[in-house]
Order: structure tokens, then sequence, then C-alpha cells
């Protein structure tokens, strides 16, 4: 398939429905038509994994059924459509993201290993003694680690921006810390913890006044929001295969193609040179620099069906049924006596992830009690433990809902914690 | 409403978890605040959950004389240590490596170590084994214990 083809592919064919049914939606999930603890799972733990829809299911499996060979190197008939599958991916994770052309995507391991290979590759080369890295308060351990690896080999220095009692982040904070020093700031798209929605393009237009570059740690924003990288006018985008409902192992990073092309090489090996000499060696063409070894091009294939899956579905429809669902979470959970949600309290500026506290009763706790209820949800500190440390919780129980999310889901968890309430009572 | 007894019916591995005993624990710990004159201490806590705990002991001529806790934690984290700093006021330090070998013992489902008297009030977090996400949770004070004392490969980490 053509990049054309899967762009027409992803065209709905039928004039979308005004909203979405998640019941019908939920069909399409095999991995949700399955019990826990002798009843109906609800799965609440998308923010973590999503679940994966058939279609995807089916893409993987065909591809390994039928187009299996090794990518770029043969002359036969199947390595040729093996390769046609990958690039056919890149075009249509391109036009998924708004990206202008498709050597814009390198297809790497996840959102993880796109911010690491910019902190490596990008970071490497433009990073030095004395500069400043700016990160959110929100970050995912993601989008810190691997800039602290940096600044510690560099002798850089990392700045945080502030968030204010709502879990948003304080751009006037953000103004405080840009300065001629600072080479980056990085912010997730959607916190994973809170489901705030940053307003990135507001933060990269302040970040490049200041000639700093911007980093969207997007793992979160890719499943829920219609993304196009160009509006939004950040540097990098990296996003993850399998919280948007593809298969683990795979992710995108989006970057300009000058940028790409400045860039050095993240790691060495096959696919990634031109000519290898004694040496040293010469590097292939963007994308494929950043991409050494063999790639994993079923992870790409399926993150493709799923992008494609999202596309059918409708963005301003998957963002209608989120706010629907916010709104009413919130005013549900809200009624529970001794609770308090973290994140902001107006919808539209959160997706339906549920981050909160129940006075005198641990998040493990919790999160066991609703385990034996067959609701899944998260307790932990999400990978944010900055985040935490600002909310002054060592932890929280998170709820987090997708597509296939019903009111009726929501009625299970507050069931749940009414009976979490009443262990403990 | 739904009483506490017709869920405990519905859910009963709920019901082995969180005894009594454990919840008591949890709501009214023992044994927490600081300890004057510690000569023993551990500082551990969970990177899964964020969780820490400080244990303090006072070890005299052989003897742990008090021990206290401070720190925060789940329900099973918070009752299995106030339940050992209890048990250990009093004990020979000699005997706390097989109370930390025992109590793994029945973490890890052995059905005799469950019906140890050795284990006393301890015997009640014995449900927990059938949770192994959370067996990390009771075992956190002991850990402690053997970290405080220097005991080596008595389940700690």
């Amino acid at each position: 398939m053509n990049a054309h083809a899967a762009a027409a592919a992803a065209t709905p064919g039928a004039p979308p429905a005004p909203t979405l049914d998640p019941r019908a939606i939920h069909e399409d999930f095999p991995g949700l038509d399955q019990t826990a603890h002798g009843k109906p799972l609800v799965y609440l733990d998308t923010a973590a994994t999503a679940q994966r829809p058939r279609r995807v299911l089916d893409a993987v499996i065909g591809y390994y059924e039928r187009d299996n060979a090794n990518v770029h190197r043969g002359i036969y008939e199947l390595s040729i459509r093996s390769t046609d599958r990958f690039e056919a991916a890149r075009a249509t994770i391109a036009r998924f993201l708004g990206a202008s052309q498709p050597a814009e995507i390198v297809f790497v391991r996840g959102t993880t290993e796109g911010i690491n290979l910019v902190a490596s590759a990008w970071g490497g080369a433009n990073v030095g003694e004395g500069d400043e890295i700016v990160l959110s308060t929100l970050e995912h351990h993601s989008d810190i680690v691997p800039w602290q690896i940096l600044a510690n080999r560099v002798g850089a220095r990392i700045r945080w921006i502030g968030i204010d009692e709502q879990g948003r982040i304080r751009l006037d904070h953000l103004d405080e810390l840009l300065s001629e020093r600072t080479r980056i700031v990085c912010v997730n798209h959607i916190s994973n913890a809170l489901g705030t929605i940053n307003p990135v393009a507001e933060i990269a237009e302040r970040a490049h006044a200041a000639g700093a570059k911007v980093m969207v740690d997007g793992a979160q924003g890719a499943p829920h929001l219609d993304v196009d990288v160009e509006a939004l006018g950040c540097d990098f985008y990296a996003v993850s295969s399998h919280k948007m409902g593809g298969p683990m192992g795979a992710g995108a990073l989006w970057a300009p193609r000058e940028l790409l092309e400045e860039m050095p090489p993240y790691q060495g090996g096959g696919e990634m040179i031109s000519i290898v000499g004694p040496d040293s060696s010469t590097w292939a063409e963007v994308p494929h620099k950043f991409e050494a070894g063999t790639p994993n091009v079923a992870g790409a294939v399926g993150m493709a069906a799923a992008a494609d899956y999202l596309d059918k579905l409708g963005h301003g429809r998957i963002a209608a049924h989120e706010k629907a669902l916010a709104e009413y979470g919130l005013e549900a959970l809200g009624t529970i006596e001794g609770l308090r949600m973290f994140g902001p309290s107006d919808p539209v500026e959160r997706i339906a992830v549920f981050s909160f506290e129940i006075e005198g009763i641990h998040p493990h706790d919790i999160a066991t009690i609703l385990d034996a209820q067959g609701v899944a949800v998260r307790a932990g500190h999400h990978c944010a433990q900055p985040l935490m440390r600002a909310l002054g919780v060592a932890a929280t129980t998170r709820a987090s809902c997708w597509v296939y999310t019903s009111t009726d889901d929501i009625d299970r968890l507050v069931d749940g914690l009414g009976v979490a309430r009443r262990v403990f009572a | 409403m739904r009483a506490w007894n017709e869920i405990d019916r519905s859910t009963p591995d709920l019901g082995s978890l969180y005894q009594e005993l454990i919840l008591d624990h949890f709501k009214r710990p023992r044994n927490k605040g600081d300890l004057e004159g510690a000569s023993h201490t551990a500082h551990l806590n969970n990177p899964v959950c964020g969780d820490e705990i400080f244990l303090q002991l006072a070890v005299d001529g052989g003897v742990i004389r008090d021990a206290k806790f401070s720190g925060r934690g789940c329900s099973i984290s918070q009752a299995s240590i106030s339940m050992m700093t209890d048990m250990l006021k009093g004990r020979p330090v000699s005997e706390a490596g097989a109370l930390i070998a025992r109590f793994n013992e029945m973490m890890h489902g052995d059905p005799e170590a469950a019906r140890d008297k050795q284990l006393g009030n301890l015997r009640a977090l014995s449900g927990v084994a059938k949770f192994p996400v959370r067996i990390k949770c009771a075992l956190l004070g002991f850990d402690a214990l053997g970290q405080a004392l220097e005991l080596e490969g008595l389940g700690g980490r």
C-alpha cells in the first residue's frame, strides 16, 4: 500500500455519526471482552497502555503471514512488499501527526526512545556547559531522566516550570525561566498523571522567542487529540504506538527535516549508513540515519492501523466523547466523601483521566479493592515523582478513559470506591 | 447500601486481606513516632508506589529494648510494621533473623509458617500471600529490620 492508498483508506465512506457509541466501539476491542475476578472487566488504565482494536491485531498478524521479510535490502518481491508496508506506515503516521513529509517520521521503540534520541543526538551536539534545559513539573520520568543524563554529562542545568493548584503549567513561571541560556523546553502535550492538556503552541511561541527548541512528549497527545505538529509549532514530537491502540515496542519521533539533517546519528548499525570505511562511515538520508538495525516493521504497520482506526472514529467525535466523560466523571467522583481530585476542574482543560486520593485509604488499597470488583486502575506515582512531590502526595489512584469507556464504567468505578470506603470505614 | 459482611461474601479474597486486626493497626498504628537514642536505623522506600518507612531500634545488651517507625504507606505495609515493632520489643537481636525468615516463608505461601505461633498477630497478614503484588508491601518493614541490624540474605533486598 502506498502513501496515497493509506490516506484514502482513512477517509470514512459514510458520514460519521454525531457521537461515539462506546458500547459499539467496545466490540472492536477483543481485550475488553473478558472478566476479572468473575466480573466483567472495566479497563480504566488506558493512560498506561490502551487495549488494541481487532484491526490492529489483524494488521500485525497479516504482515507476518504475508509480507514478512527484511526491509530496504532485498531485491525480491517479498522484501519489496515488506518495505512498501513499512514506508506506507511512515506516510500514515506523518499524515496522522500533521507532518509535511514522511521523511520527518523516525520510527523508534516508543516515546521514551524518541526523547532519548533527541537528548542524545540533538542535545549532545547543542547543549553545553552552563546551558539550561527547562522541564515542566508535569513531566513523566521519560521526559526527565534523559535530560538529567545529558545535563550531567555536559554540565548543563535543569530548570523546572512550576504548576498552579489545578495542575496547570504556569506560563508566567516559564517566562521567568527563559533566557539566552535556555537550549530546550520539554513539556508533555497531556499530563499522563493528571490529564491536563498543556498549551503547547503558546509554550512553543515563548520558547522560540527566547531562541530555545521545544520537545513535546506526545505519548498522551496522540490517542486523545487531533495532533498537528506544524500548528503546534514545536521542534520535536514523540509518540508511542501502544498508547494509541497499536502494538507495544513501536513509536515515532517527528522533527522538521532540516533539523533531522543537522543532527548527528543516534545509534550506529546497519541501515543507517551510506558507506562504511575502515575508520569512519557516512550516513544514510533521514529518517534512515536514525534507524539503525532491523526496525520493528510489524509494530509500524500495527501503529499505522491504529492511526487509521482513530481517524475513522473521527478526532472531533473522540474529543466530544472524552469531554462528556470528563464532565460525568468529575461530577460522579465529586460525590464521594473525602475524595480529592487533582488536575483542572474545567473539563475543557483536561481529558478523562481522573487522578485522586481518598482520605484515610492508600491508593494501593483502593486499587486492590477495585480489582476485586473487576475494575482495573493504576495506583502509584505514575512515573512522575517530581509532580507527586509538588502535589504533596506519595501516590494517587488514577482511572483513565478512552474511546471504549462508557459512563457505565465510571459508575462501576464509583460503586467500587464506595466499597473501599466501607472496608476502611 | 450493602454491609461489609455481604461484600466479604461477594469478594472473599478481600476479606482475607483486610482483616479487622490489619485495619486496626493501620488506623491506630502502634510505635509510630521518633525514638530518641536509637542505636540502629534503616530507611527504605518502595519504588513502585513511592511509600517510605524509617525504622528505629534501641538495642542494649543484645536485646531490642524499643522500636519505632515513621513514614507513609498502604494499610498492609503500615499494619505489618506496626505489628512487627510490637513484637520486637524485649526480644534478643539474635531472634530477629529467624523472625524475618519465618515471615518471608508465610508471605510465600508456606501454610506451616501461617500457623506458626511464633509469628503472633502477624499471622493476620497470611492472606497477603494470595495477592502477589502486595507481598512487597508486607515485607517492607521486615526488609528495614534486616537492614537496620545488618543481617544478610534474610529476605532483604
